[in-house]
């Protein structure tokens, strides 16, 4: 059954951003690429099925990339990405899409800020005039910073301050990264929020936002000719920014302790263990092991036959729930997640022991053939069905653009899942369960008795 | 802006295509009405059916058995137990999905033209000979009481809970389909059986289906997967009375920001004025950002991160409700404007243009829900369950058109009731008008 324990899963998935293996996009995918003289590149995904199409637009900067001191400004600045410019008024950018019969919204992660609106085809051209506009012509004033930092504290109150799942999710991220700005909240610091001001958001967003750091990704029921004239109309004439510069960020020391940390909050319902690891994330030299790693999740925590609920939920009356995450694509190094919700009656020591155990036990037998067989398979069946949801394709190329990757990594991808062995899943395993490399965490009540 | 002027007069020719849209009708020869829409691009179905009753065909003292017993049909069936069902689904890479709700339970399915048969083989057994072995029934009972625990500490699981129960008491409708820690330690295997013949029968089921499959292939299909059902179950439930009055009640709970519920009696479906009412819910809150609570309380004030109101047509109560939440201290001046929006809004009814923006939302979004064959499914099921016919796709957008000005004026005075509205609001509040405090 997929009754997910609320408080668990919630925190891990919000504290990772897409978790599990996402995966296949396919040869059939009826995929266009091509680039603007001004750098900005463009991925066409044609589905002609529905008069309908998504258009989004992919900065390459998210959180990880802002200033010290500034820590929630890539979101914040996303929020004011809405207000006016010099030819919209605040508001009317989202008021014009849903006069035409579409939504729209945003979203901010550690490497990349994204735009989007689903609307009927025809509209595409409007969609993108709007966007072209806002990249370059945004106008704030004082009154719209204040309002809506009140908006984005609101959101903190809501995703962050209600959960204690999601700030135990923001200690234990703070202890994994030591030097890396993947160790701070997307949504920001509150303490650091209260203070971001009109300049913040505007020094991010010159530095940040030019088509030369930015990717039009277009799906559904359009031609790749009528897209790349539409594009070079709206945003072909928009200039590069000279002064953009790598995205160096801070690297990792170094790790050679482990950290233990525990955090009780009386609103817990449902206390669990979780460790995450450091763990490397695709690139475009090598997404061999992070494909591994995919398949380590799945094999430990991928679902009702894998390693962890087995013993854990099935063979033991140890846990009710339990799981692996990763999230492979990531600019920089990523993490690999475990988590047990214990029985009634079972500690968390109890818990961790039985997780370590598993963990165990694995490395000394090894990948199951069958096991690694239906996971294959079911991989596979991805490139079936993911094709019936062009948005989530769209996102795919988007993500992996904006961290790295390439239009050709992300077609080899499948090909790459499907050839690892089991022999490499346990290598890639072994590599990364370090835990001088790792946080293992407890969430927990403040009456829990521990050991 | 300028540009957008010129744009709207065309709003209206921009989606022939749906008209296109072709819902076969099936009456199969076990006798079976189905509705089926063709589209052979990817080679897989998705079926969705739906058995109308759900949860709330609960029996008394009963309550969460409906939900257990959905949540066991793919932990074992016939010959296999949990593990080798899982191991099959698996290998055949087909997605079952069982859920329970208030008025229906669900089971949602995606299967592989390569290896139809099978699928549907694996999935009949699920439906017509689930095992309940008692390992599994302990198994996700203990999941089901974790969630419940969960949902105990969690405000907007809270706020629903203490909103349902002041609503409709003893009514299913009163309290969660997942049943109390009690009821859930309570249910035995005999129970779990009982609910699976009370709720999973032939009279009750409605069925959709998208993908790649033929109308032929269809009717075998559904015969072969429901053919065994028993013929008819427990009785339908009652008729569920509203019984909440105006006023703010309180949940204390520590945390930093409170979760309002508010609302009162809405709307039935098949109301002459539920277009209208539908049309006028956009206007106070109900489309994305553009909405009169989404600009008084986030836009202009900064109290919320998000605002909105919606109808609840049930089976057997209607309600309109809405949610806001905001910090302790600012809550009660967001509970204040959503007061004065809702009045204002039965007094001076909306404008032509906030109608006109509306109308062009709504018709341009619907369109877009069809987007995928999963979705497909689910609204030919949803269409069938509210009585409509399969040419309401074509005309829908032309009723929400047809709503005028008049109509939204009317239904607002009628349907919105300023002085019956009841905020539950759970956290620690500050500075709230409690009425007789």
């Amino acid at each position: 059954m997929r009754i997910a324990v609320k408080g668990a899963t919630l925190a891990l998935m919000l504290a990772t951003g897409l978790a599990q293996a996402d995966t296949l996009p396919t040869p059939q995918d009826d995929v266009t690429t091509f680039a603007l003289d001004n750098g900005m590149e463009v991925v066409v995904i044609e589905d002609h099925r529905a008069p309908v199409v998504v258009n989004m637009v992919w900065y390459k900067a998210g959180s990880a990339d802002e200033p010290e001191g500034a820590s929630g400004v890539a979101h914040f600045l996303e929020h004011l990405l809405f207000k006016g410019t010099d030819t919209l008024d605040p508001g009317e950018f989202s008021r014009t899409v849903a006069r035409n019969g579409g939504s729209d919204n945003a979203f901010t992660s550690y490497d990349y800020t994204a735009y989007f609106q689903r609307v009927a085809a025809d509209r595409l051209d409007l969609m993108m005039r709007m966007e072209a506009d806002r990249m370059v012509n945004l106008q704030l004033d004082e009154e719209d910073i204040l309002t809506e930092r009140e908006v984005i504290i609101e959101e903190r109150n809501q995703r962050t301050e209600n959960d204690p799942g999601a700030l135990f999710g923001e200690q234990r991220n703070a202890a994994l990264y030591m030097n890396h700005r993947y160790g701070v909240p997307i949504i920001g610091w509150r303490h650091e929020m209260v203070t971001l001001d009109l300049d913040d958001a505007l020094s991010y967003y010159r530095k940040n936002y030019a088509p030369n750091n930015a990717i039009l990704v277009v799906a559904g029921d359009v031609k790749p000719e009528d897209v790349r004239s539409m594009a070079e109309q709206h945003f072909g004439v928009l200039p590069p920014n000279p002064e953009l510069t790598d995205r160096a960020r801070p690297d990792e020391p170094p790790q050679r302790a482990e950290r233990r940390l525990t955090y009780r909050d009386a609103r817990v319902a449902q206390p669990y263990v979780s460790r995450v690891y450091l763990a490397p994330s695709r690139n475009h030299d090598d997404q061999k092991t992070a494909a591994a790693l995919v398949l380590l999740s799945e094999i430990l925590g991928g679902g009702q036959t894998s390693k962890l609920v087995r013993a854990l939920t099935f063979d033991s009356q140890t846990a009710v729930w339990a799981g692996a995450f990763y999230d492979a694509t990531r600019l920089d190094e990523s993490s690999f997640g475990i988590a047990v919700v214990p029985s009634e009656g079972v500690s968390l020591q109890e818990a961790e022991d039985a997780m370590d155990r598993v963990i165990a036990e694995f490395l000394a037998e090894g990948v199951d053939a069958a096991q690694l067989d239906r996971i294959k398979m079911q991989l596979r069946s991805q490139a079936i069905y993911s094709r019936d949801n062009v948005e989530r394709l769209a996102n795919r190329y988007g993500q992996a653009l904006a961290t790295g990757l390439t239009v050709e990594d992300v077609q080899a991808w499948p090909d790459i899942l499907q050839a690892v062995t089991g022999e490499e899943i346990v290598a890639a395993a072994r590599d990364v369960f370090d835990r001088n490399q790792a946080v293992t965490g407890w969430l927990t009540t403040p009456e829990e008795v521990t050991q | 802006m300028k540009f957008v002027a010129t744009l709207l007069t065309s709003l209206l020719l921009a989606f022939p295509a749906w008209a296109e849209i072709d819902i076969q009708e099936i009456a199969t020869p076990g006798g079976f009405d189905a509705w089926l829409v063709e589209e052979q691009d990817i080679p897989f179905v998705a079926l969705e059916l739906r058995f109308k009753g759900g949860a709330s065909l609960d029996r008394d003292g009963k309550r969460g058995a409906t939900n257990l017993m959905m949540a066991l049909l793919e932990e074992g069936a016939g010959e296999m137990d949990a593990r080798a069902f899982t191991e099959r689904t698996e290998e055949l890479a087909a997605r079952f999905s069982y859920n329970a709700y208030d008025d229906a339970v669900s089971v949602s399915a995606k299967f592989l033209t390569e290896n139809r048969d099978e699928a549907v083989a694996l999935l009949r057994e699920t439906l017509v000979n689930p095992r309940f072995d008692d390992d599994a029934i302990e198994r996700v009972r203990a999941q089901v009481e974790s969630s419940i625990r969960s949902d105990l500490k969690d405000p907007n699981s809270i706020v629903s809970a203490a909103f349902d129960a002041a609503a409709f008491g003893d009514h299913p409708y009163g309290s969660s389909a997942d049943g109390t820690l009690d009821s859930v330690a309570g249910l035995t295997r005999d129970d779990l059986t009982a609910a699976h013949k009370g709720v999973i029968r032939r009279d009750n089921v409605f069925i959709g289906a998208a993908g790649d499959i033929s109308a032929e292939e269809l009717s075998t299909l559904i015969d072969d997967l429901l053919g065994d059902l028993p013929e008819t179950g427990w009785d339908m439930p009652a008729r569920a009375d509203y019984a909440l009055e105006g006023g703010i009640n309180v949940v204390p709970f520590e945390t930093p920001q409170s979760v309002a519920l508010f609302g009162h009696e809405g709307i039935e479906r098949d109301d002459p004025d539920f277009f209208a009412a539908y049309v006028m819910n956009v206007i106070l809150g109900g489309g994305g950002f553009e909405s009169r609570l989404m600009d008084e309380v986030r836009e202009k004030r900064g109290l919320t991160y998000g605002v909105y109101s919606y109808l609840v047509p049930k089976d057997y109560a209607a309600l309109y409700l809405g949610r806001v939440a905001s910090a302790n201290n600012r809550i009660a001046e967001a509970i204040s404007v959503i007061r004065d929006e809702w009045a204002k809004l039965a007094e001076d009814g909306a404008t032509q243009e906030e109608l006109d923006q509306a109308k062009t939302y709504l018709t341009g979004a619907y369109p877009l829900r069809f987007d995928g064959n999963g979705p497909i499914a689910d609204i030919l099921v949803g269409m069938q369950m509210d009585g409509l016919p399969t040419e309401y796709v074509v005309n829908r957008n032309a009723k929400v058109e047809a709503v005028t000005l008049e109509d939204v004026q009317r239904v607002a005075k009628r349907l919105l009731r300023p002085e019956d509205l009841h905020f539950t609001v759970v956290g620690q509040p500050e500075g709230l008008d409690l009425p007789g405090q």
